[in-house]
């Protein structure tokens, strides 16, 4: 079932950046590259908790701002030599929205 | 029975649809309905016409002949007001007709940006024959001309109204032409080609109001900028004329909604071309419509087929500028990019790969091949085979790739290999064989690779070529994998090809990447803005974190906060408000710091503007302890109180730091100035140091008390407090304009040598230049960056949703 939540506009988050979006389950950082594509993932690097959003972005990936681990926005995926995976919320664009995948919404509805 | 069919729009979508009709014979009594008093033509052809190379009968598409000899009842000129389904009737100004099947074809209105002034004459959209006119005849008297969007019709107006000689300028909402079709690269190339022909273009100009009083004069924009105009043209976008559909109230989103066999909600009313929406779909371009129109003759005359939407391909129709973009071009995982870049030619090309198949595609400047890589796109062609010479085109398939070295050697005697300085192979030859053997020799006794660097492999390959195994090609470092060129090398780039934007350089410099990585990016952003200050606009999304807020991150997420104490000299009231703030923002940690002020540590991304708005309100700013700039001049008492002070070291401190406060530099920048030479102030450990003595100032240059401890070596003794600041001016510009980013001085210094840097300051002219030059880079930078963040950007500190609240609501 896709059940999208409305979040913001587009032009809220600058592209090649990202803005943080608090939930009951902790912070999930959402990215807008430089074309215009969003992601989301949990806001936190799994190296040493980094927060992902204050990160560089460039291409689909984001650089952590703690120590440099660079992740891809699309997987979760650490890249490089290091190792590790953040978890990912369906996100998308439309009509110059964001909207983010409800039923990740009501999985922390049934968390809370 | 003869069918009734009432067609509303004479449109590129609704002429394509009868034509199909009748080739199929189709047994329909057809009356054409337009608001337009005219029937259909070439609507994409209407360009050509405003720049002169075509007139309007050149794009009729159908002409009175063919509506009578297919019978087509046709009221042009004559706008459909109302449709009554129940009754099946549709009316106009000139009365009502009845239908069997209907068909709305009415294209897009153009989208009017709602701003004051948008109704005065003057203000035109681009989308008929009568707007296209209507911009000839303002044409005819010159003038100024301003378009709004820097879309696909606001660039072929731009370029047909320059043609007919106005002075034009378009305005662009994004940061690059066409963003919806090119790549930021593409797009400056673009602009380069239209400011070459004399078109002027603003990006991330937002319009705030249409000037004048009974004709347009001019354009506002949101910086308060004021231009000119004479006439302006609104190209900012379409919206689908569904107003006809919704008062009728069929399904509409933002398009009229049709299913595959472009069905509306009322099986009788069929609907296609721009005003229609399917699968969610808008649709812009004329392909699709022809794909659409064919699926509507079908069925009407009761054949099955579907509407399947295809890959789309964009072309721009302006003479001299080639573009072309198609299918997804955005990077991403598992997604590889191929660029080929020629900057002397002025090409890019880029092509989006995955599966071992071409998803997308970027081209600028040639576009020959255009055709053979839509076909690889659509057909999802596997390329593993081809993938090494894929980029090159389809010329270049199905032979063996050329070895490079192979091809240097086969070039002529006379084949140029420098371009700036007109340096061909033979001559190169003929400086090795007198000695030059390698790079640097080269490049001393005959200029190649010596201005823009570009060529620098190719000499490399000259000299491989004619040494044989004597000379190994050095890997140069490069400034990461996004290039191949040094810090050097594209700083030289930055200056003497006077590349001022990112994409420029990335196009210029051949870069691998689209659009950088973590670790160009913050090289190039600096770079651009110590040689261009005026021109480039700083990129905070190409700052590490820390410079991008104005704060130091700490290793859990929060920050620390430390504003200026000029000199290290502090008030009760400041220290009052930094007490203050502390306790109401419940700081865990306040310090002392080493650079002679306190941090405020642990205070949250959320607070960050309502502490710094607190600190500015007591009168203080940004200590910049975040930055590649200037931290912090370190002082001691002085002549104010010390028995062996010689000068005022304190207040020297504090114009000091006021004066270069805000400078960006390589790497951060610390001074001290010590009131004698027991240096109380540690003056001979920093970046620039200054000892004062009973004649003056002793001036020393490259300390350093990090992971590697330097002293600073004299740099020149001057006798007034105002010499010292010009020499601290001109010698801090020097190094911004020539060290590698994250180089301190030290290490900069080691390269280009104490004396080399001596000369400089020590000529007065040269130096004067720079202290212009530093001053000049500081009417941007000079300022608080906290004051601007805690009232203009405040929110984008806040998180952009809390679902926290909404999951408990
Ligand atoms: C706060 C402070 C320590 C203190 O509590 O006193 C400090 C804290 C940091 N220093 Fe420092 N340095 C501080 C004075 C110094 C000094 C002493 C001085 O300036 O007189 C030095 C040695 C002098 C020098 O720079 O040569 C110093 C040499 C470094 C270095 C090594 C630089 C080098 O070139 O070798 C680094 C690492 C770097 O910059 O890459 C560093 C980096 C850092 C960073 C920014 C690490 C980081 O990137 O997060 C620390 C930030 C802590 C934070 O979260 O706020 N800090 N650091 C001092 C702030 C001074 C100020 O008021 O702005
Ligand atoms: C200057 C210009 C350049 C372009 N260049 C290109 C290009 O290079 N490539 C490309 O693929 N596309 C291009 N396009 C887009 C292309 O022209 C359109 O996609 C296409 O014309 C849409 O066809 P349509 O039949 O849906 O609508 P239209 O061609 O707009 O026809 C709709 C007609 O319906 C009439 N109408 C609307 N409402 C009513 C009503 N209530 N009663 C009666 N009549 C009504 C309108 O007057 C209009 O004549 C360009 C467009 C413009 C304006
Ligand atoms: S010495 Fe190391 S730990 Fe201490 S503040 Fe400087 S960088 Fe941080
Ligand atoms: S926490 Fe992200 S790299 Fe260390």
């Amino acid at each position: 079932m896709s059940d999208w939540i409305d979040i913001a506009a587009l032009d809220a988050v600058p592209q090649r950046g990202a803005r943080m979006v608090k939930t009951a389950d902790g912070c999930v950082a959402v990215f807008r590259t430089a074309e215009d594509e969003v992601f989301a993932l949990d806001n936190a690097c799994p190296h040493k908790q980094g927060p992902l959003a204050e990160g560089i972005v460039h291409g689909k990936a984001v650089t952590c701002p703690l120590h440099n681990w660079v992740i891809s926005l699309e997987t979760g995926l650490v890249q490089g030599n290091d190792e590790g995976q953040v978890a990912t919320y369906p996100a998308r664009v439309e009509g110059g929205r964001i909207l983010l995948d409800g039923s990740f919404m009501n999985r922390l509805r049934g968390a809370a | 029975m003869t069918k009734k069919l009432v067609v509303i729009g004479a449109g590129m979508a609704s002429g394509r649809v009868l034509e199909h009709l009748f080739d199929a014979g189709a047994d329909y009594d057809v009356t054409l309905f337009n608001a337009e008093p005219r029937g259909n033509y070439n609507r994409i052809m209407l360009s050509p016409v405003l720049s002169g190379e075509k007139t309007y009968d050149d794009i009729v598409t159908h002409d009175v002949n063919w509506y009578e000899s297919h019978g087509v009842t046709c009221r042009f000129g004559e706008h459909i007001t109302a449709m009554d389904r129940e009754a099946k009737t549709v009316t106009g100004q000139n009365g009502t007709v009845s239908y069997d099947k209907l068909l709305i074809a009415t294209g897009s209105a153009p989208f009017i940006i709602p701003v004051q002034g948008k109704d005065l004459p003057g203000v035109i959209t681009y989308r008929d024959l009568d707007d296209t006119n209507a911009m000839i005849d303002a044409a005819a008297k010159g003038g100024k001309a301003v378009v709004i969007g820097g879309g696909l019709l606001g660039l072929e107006a731009a370029a047909g109204l320059k043609e007919r000689g106005m002075d034009v300028t378009v305005l662009h909402l994004m940061g690059h032409l066409m963003e919806r079709q090119l790549d930021e690269a593409a797009g400056y190339l673009l602009r380069r080609d239209l400011e070459d022909r004399g078109i002027k273009v603003k990006c991330r100009a937002s319009t705030a109001a249409i000037l004048g009083e009974t004709h347009v004069e001019g354009v506002m924009l949101e910086d308060n900028e004021g231009l000119e105009a004479d006439l302006v043209v609104m190209a900012v976008g379409i919206r689908p004329e569904t107003r006809l559909a919704n008062d009728a109230h069929l399904d509409v989103a933002r398009g009229i909604e049709v299913n595959a066999q472009m069905q509306t909600s009322d099986p009788d009313v069929y609907a296609v071309g721009e005003c229609v929406e399917f699968d969610g779909q808008l649709f812009g371009l004329v392909a699709p419509l022809y794909d659409q129109a064919k699926v509507v003759a079908k069925s009407l005359v009761d054949e099955a087929d579907v509407f399947l939407p295809k890959e789309l391909s964009t072309k721009l129709k302006v003479t001299g500028c080639d573009l072309f973009s198609a299918g997804d071009f955005a990077d991403g995982e598992g997604r590889e990019d191929i660029v080929f870049r020629d900057p002397a030619r002025g090409v890019y090309r880029r092509l989006v790969v995955e599966d071992d198949a071409v998803v997308g595609a970027v081209m600028y400047g040639d576009t020959a091949d255009s055709n053979w890589f839509f076909g690889l796109i659509k057909d999802k062609t596997d390329i593993s085979e081809m993938r090494d010479t894929l980029i090159f085109g389809p010329a270049y398939q199905g032979g063996t790739p050329m070895d490079p070295l192979a091809a240097v050697a086969a070039l002529p005697r006379d084949a140029e290999i420098c371009g700036c300085n007109g340096i061909c192979k033979g001559q190169i030859e003929d400086a090795i064989a007198d000695g030059a053997t390698d790079l640097g020799a080269v490049r001393a006794v005959t200029k190649a690779s010596g201005s823009c660097g570009t060529c620098t492999g190719l000499v490399e390959q000259v000299l491989a070529v004619t040494l044989g195994d004597d000379f190994v090609i050095p890997a140069a470092q490069s400034i990461c994998g996004c290039t191949d060129m040094t810090h050097e090398d594209v700083r030289r780039m930055i200056k003497s090809r006077e590349l001022k934007s990112m994409p420029a350089v990335w196009q210029e410099c051949g870069w691998k990447t689209s659009c950088g990585c973590h670790v160009c990016r913050p090289a190039l952003n600096f770079y651009l803005l110590a040689d261009w200050p005026l021109e480039y606009a700083d990129d905070p999304q190409s700052r590490f974190i820390n410079e991008r807020k104005h704060a130091n991150i700490q290793k859990d997420g929060t920050f620390s906060v430390v504003p200026r104490m000029w000199g290290g000299i502090t008030t009760p009231d400041e220290l009052r408000a930094i007490a203050d703030a502390a306790e109401k923002f419940a700081v865990p940690t306040v310090k002392v710091t080493g650079g002679q002020r306190i941090d405020l540590l642990g205070v949250k991304g959320e607070d960050l503007p309502a502490i710094w708005k607190d600190l500015n309100d007591a009168g203080m700013v940004s200590g910049y302890a975040y930055s590649k700039g200037l931290r912090t001049v370190k002082t001691c008492v002085g002549t104010d109180h010390c028995r062996f002070g010689t000068q005022d070291s304190t207040g020297l401190g504090v114009k000091l730091e006021k004066t270069l406060h805000g400078s960006w530099t390589p790497h951060k920048l610390k001074l001290a100035v010590s009131g004698c030479p027991r240096n109380c102030a540690e003056a001979t450990c920093k970046d620039i140091g200054v000892i004062c003595v009973d004649s003056g100032y002793q001036v020393s240059i490259g300390g350093a008390a990090g992971m590697d401890v330097k002293e600073t070596e004299l740099l020149i003794q001057v006798p007034t407090e105002e010499e010292t600041i010009d020499v601290i001016k001109a010698v801090t510009q020097l190094y911004r304009e020539n060290a590698k980013y994250l180089d301190r001085i030290y290490k900069w210094m080691a390269k280009v040598g104490l004396d080399w840097i001596e000369e400089q300051i020590v000529d007065l002219e040269t130096r004067q230049a720079l202290v212009d030059r530093f001053e000049l880079s500081q009417s941007i930078y000079r300022k608080d960056p906290w004051a601007e963040h805690a009232t203009k950007k405040a929110e984008t500190y806040q998180p952009l949703a809390d679902l926290k609240l909404e999951a408990a609501e």
